[in-house]
């Protein structure tokens, strides 16, 4: 057992996944985790290339083309690193490169800003990542190691995402795993990509809109269903995930079977919905609320993609009223978990009022107290006939 | 029809010649060794090449006699302009097509 | 050892016939001989160019060697990480060719390169120019020639002179840098086989003549290579180690000519239409003082 804040975790995770090369740039409040790697590198606890990149976007060029060789590559960043480099988000889930990313949450300027919010991660959901919210120092440090194997089982590179500084920069006790239980957990990487001269081949070249002919006259793939075997390795992924959480679960301890954290649900019919730290801090919040009379429970997303559609729509059957806490927003619309989450319900015969907050914008700090009370002023859409509403309430000091 | 039986999850393409079709198909004309004048075949031994060297999509053969691969090659005439002997003409298709038909 | 010629170069293709390049490419020439020069023994990363093309569209590549395409700012960075990924696999024997047009090297690709080389990463990194973006159909680039006109710069033709992309790589200090042109294949080959054996990043802008971008008959290509290097727009030198030295036809004329007037290379090319006068001296002005820098250099060494 360790005290570590959440980017030694991270670090930690890294290390003992026996990563090959580290291509990464410093960026409040990602840096630590450079740091600690430069230190594992220099100081011969880990056998690994460290780049000393000049930017992001050569960051995550870096790891996809270290991965195509066949190496084990990690990168993390935060918001506008995030932002930089999101061609190569595109471009790496495209390739079907398994690449694991730490994403320390930051808000994303203008106006300018280093402390926490989830836009940053939120904005990337369209690339084609898997992509998790860790809740304490403990997931973080998991969270990476079965990254690895989720990642180099379905070809689909990882974001770990943690927030910024609450828990970043937060120490707890985290339980690190020896170096020979991870490798048990862990084979080597085997890439599905071959460089090597002796038998050619060139990879992500311009791919026409129709499917063409190889020179053995199969027909290959077009664009179109080279991204629809994207999207059913995410949607497979699904699957990994499960038994990857389970198998950790027997050897380590700690199960991660289940794509969603639930807490009291089972007699729940108002339930909190929040993602990363923010989903300790509800639970704070439901035991306040239950205090009062409430029956609240909270779901937390714990893997974001592949949305874990099925677990929604069975955690929710019994709810009456759905509140959820986002730290992002869709400008335009509304919290982006709030829209999947709705989109989950839809057409399922689960059909609760749902209510969209947005919270902790900028680093805004968010007590369990600020979202019960946010709970307590929805209450009267509990009653027969409540509609949702068509823009989210913000918990500021508009 | 249905492209599963391609075994590609991302997309990897391997060699294969006349990738963009039969480029020989792009040209106006063609070029036309003169074996009087090639070096190479007057001196019976290997020599020159120049054409050889300089065409850019490696249509032309270093054998004596040299030969021009016209199914691929795009006429673009570097051949017939570097040649030191003059050896190369670069044939026009059209009258050389109405030649064959007359 | 046997100086290269047409005759004893290895008959061994890499690339095969039938690619997309336009008649008469000079890239495409240029290439044949960087890879027999590497013996097909590399990995070769691309962006977004006219390589691109030439390399095909899946499922079918039309070259035989292992490559990687990335995205048009990163190929310095995607070099970098297959150097790295080599290295941590103990994966010997294999150059890393870094291979991109003058806009992913001089314009989006310079970050990039400029941290690949202060990170001295054992690569090889070949810019081919054409002066311009010409794989889109000529935007000018910091490579386009002052006077030029191009997709961008329609009728007023680029307000400014190129971008000395081999200076640049020079002051990083890095082990070997060099300039090459696709109508002297021989020299560039030679090039490439010297870079191939030096360790850390090494550097070699290749000009590559345009005919459609640049607007002159395909069959010109290597004449009008050729005028490039006799009228001084085009120096053909070697920087190994700190030391310099001309090279091929550019050697020639230091020893015992003197450079054609700029005028005649601009004359063959349709993008140079509308340059004036003014602008065709202070070119001129341009190529003397860099030449008699060359020549000074050449002189010190």
């Amino acid at each position: 057992m360790q005290i570590l804040d959440g980017n030694r975790a991270a670090a930690q995770g890294a290390k003992l996944a026996r990563v090959q090369v580290i291509a990464a740039y410093p960026i409040t409040p990602q840096t630590p985790v450079t740091e600690s790697l430069s230190e594992f590198v220099e100081g011969g606890e880990l056998s690994a290339e460290y780049i000393a990149v000049e930017g992001e976007h050569s960051a995550l060029a870096v790891c996809a083309s270290a991965s195509m060789v066949g190496a084990r590559t990690f990168t993390g960043t935060s918001s506008h690193g995030l932002a930089y480099m999101h061609e190569m988000l595109h471009w790496t889930a495209g390739a079907r490169l398994p690449v694991v990313l730490a994403c320390v949450n930051r808000a994303i300027g203008a106006p300018w800003s280093i402390l926490n919010d989830q836009q940053d991660s939120i904005s990337q959901r369209d690339t084609g990542w898997i992509q998790t919210y860790a809740r304490n120092n403990q997931e973080i440090l998991d969270s990476i190691i079965q990254a690895y194997r989720i990642a180099e089982t379905v070809y689909v590179p990882v974001m770990v995402c943690y927030d910024g500084y609450i828990l970043s920069h937060t120490e707890m006790p985290v339980d690190v795993p020896s170096q020979e239980a991870v490798d048990r957990f862990l084979p080597a990487y085997r890439p599905h990509t071959i460089l090597d001269p002796a038998t050619p081949k060139n990879y992500n070249l311009v791919t026409l809109a129709n499917p063409r002919l190889n020179t053995d006259g199969i027909l290959c793939h077009g664009y179109m269903e080279l991204r629809y075997l994207l999207q059913e390795a995410l949607q497979n992924s699904r699957e990994t995930i499960t038994k990857v959480g389970q198998e950790f679960g027997k050897q380590f301890g700690r199960d991660y079977s289940n794509m969603l954290w639930e807490d009291k649900l089972d007699d729940a019919d108002i339930v909190i919905v929040a993602m990363g730290s923010l989903a300790m801090e509800a639970i704070v919040a439901a035991d306040m609320l239950r205090e009062e009379g409430h029956k609240v429970g909270v779901l937390g997303l714990r893997v974001f993609r592949p949305f874990p559609k099925s677990g929604v729509v069975e955690a929710l059957q019994n709810a009456r009223l759905v509140l959820v806490f986002d730290k992002n927003i869709s400008y335009g619309l509304e919290g982006a978990t709030c829209s999947e989450i709705k989109s989950a319900l839809y057409g399922q015969r689960v059909n609760p009022v749902v209510r969209n907050f947005i919270v902790g914008l900028g680093g805004r700090d968010v007590k369990a107290g600020e979202l019960a009370a946010a709970v307590n002023r929805s209450l009267p859409l509990l009653k027969e006939g409540a509609l949702n509403a068509e823009y989210p309430e913000w918990v500021c000091h508009i | 029809m249905r492209t599963r039986d391609c075994q590609h999850i991302c997309d990897e393409s391997s060699p294969g010649i006349g990738e963009a079709g039969r480029t020989g198909e792009w040209r106006n004309s063609f070029p036309v060794i003169d074996q009087t004048k090639c070096i190479p075949v007057r001196q019976s031994k290997a020599s020159c090449f120049l054409c050889w060297l300089y065409c850019p999509d490696a249509v032309i053969s270093k054998t004596i006699p040299v030969q021009i691969n016209l199914e691929y090659c795009k006429g673009c005439g570097i051949c017939a302009q570097i040649c030191p002997a003059q050896a190369i003409t670069m044939v026009d298709e059209a009258e050389f097509c109405s030649e064959q038909d007359s | 050892m046997l100086k290269t010629s047409a005759v004893n170069l290895t008959e061994k293709e890499y690339l095969l016939p039938g690619n997309r390049t336009c008649p008469g490419c000079a890239l495409s020439l240029a290439y044949r001989h960087i890879l027999k020069a590497l013996e097909g023994q590399v990995i070769v990363t691309v962006p977004a160019s006219c390589l691109t093309v030439l390399h095909g569209m899946y499922p079918v590549t039309s070259v035989i060697v292992p490559c990687v395409n990335t995205p048009f700012a990163s190929t310095a960075a995607s070099a970098t990480g297959l150097v790295a990924g080599l290295k941590v696999l103990e994966k010997k024997g294999l150059t890393v060719l870094a291979i991109a047009g003058d806009g992913g090297t001089h314009d989006i690709g310079i970050q990039a390169l400029s941290g690949a080389a202060e990170r001295q990463t054992d690569f090889l990194y070949i810019c081919y120019d054409n002066e311009g973006y010409m794989n889109t159909g000529n935007q000018r680039s910091s490579s386009t020639p002052l006077g030029a006109i191009s997709g961008t710069t329609p009728i007023l033709g680029k307000q400014q002179n190129q971008k000395d992309i081999t200076a640049i790589m020079e002051a990083h200090g890095i082990p070997y840098v060099a300039t090459a042109n696709a109508s002297y294949p021989l020299d560039l080959y030679e090039k490439v086989r010297k870079a191939r054996l030096v360790k850390g990043t090494r550097f070699i802008h290749v000009y590559t003549p345009c005919p459609p971008g640049w607007h002159f008959p395909f069959s010109d290509t290597v004449r009008i290579g050729e005028l490039a290097v006799q009228t001084g727009w085009v120096i053909l030198y070697e920087v190994e180690n700190g030391i310099f030295r001309l090279t091929s036809a550019s050697e020639s004329i230091a020893r015992r000519g003197s450079l054609k007037p700029a005028k005649e290379y601009f004359a063959g090319q349709g993008r140079f239409q509308n340059i004036t006068e003014e602008q065709i001296d202070e070119m001129q002005d341009w190529i003397n003082a860099r030449w008699k820098h060359c020549l000074e250099r050449a002189t010190n060494s």
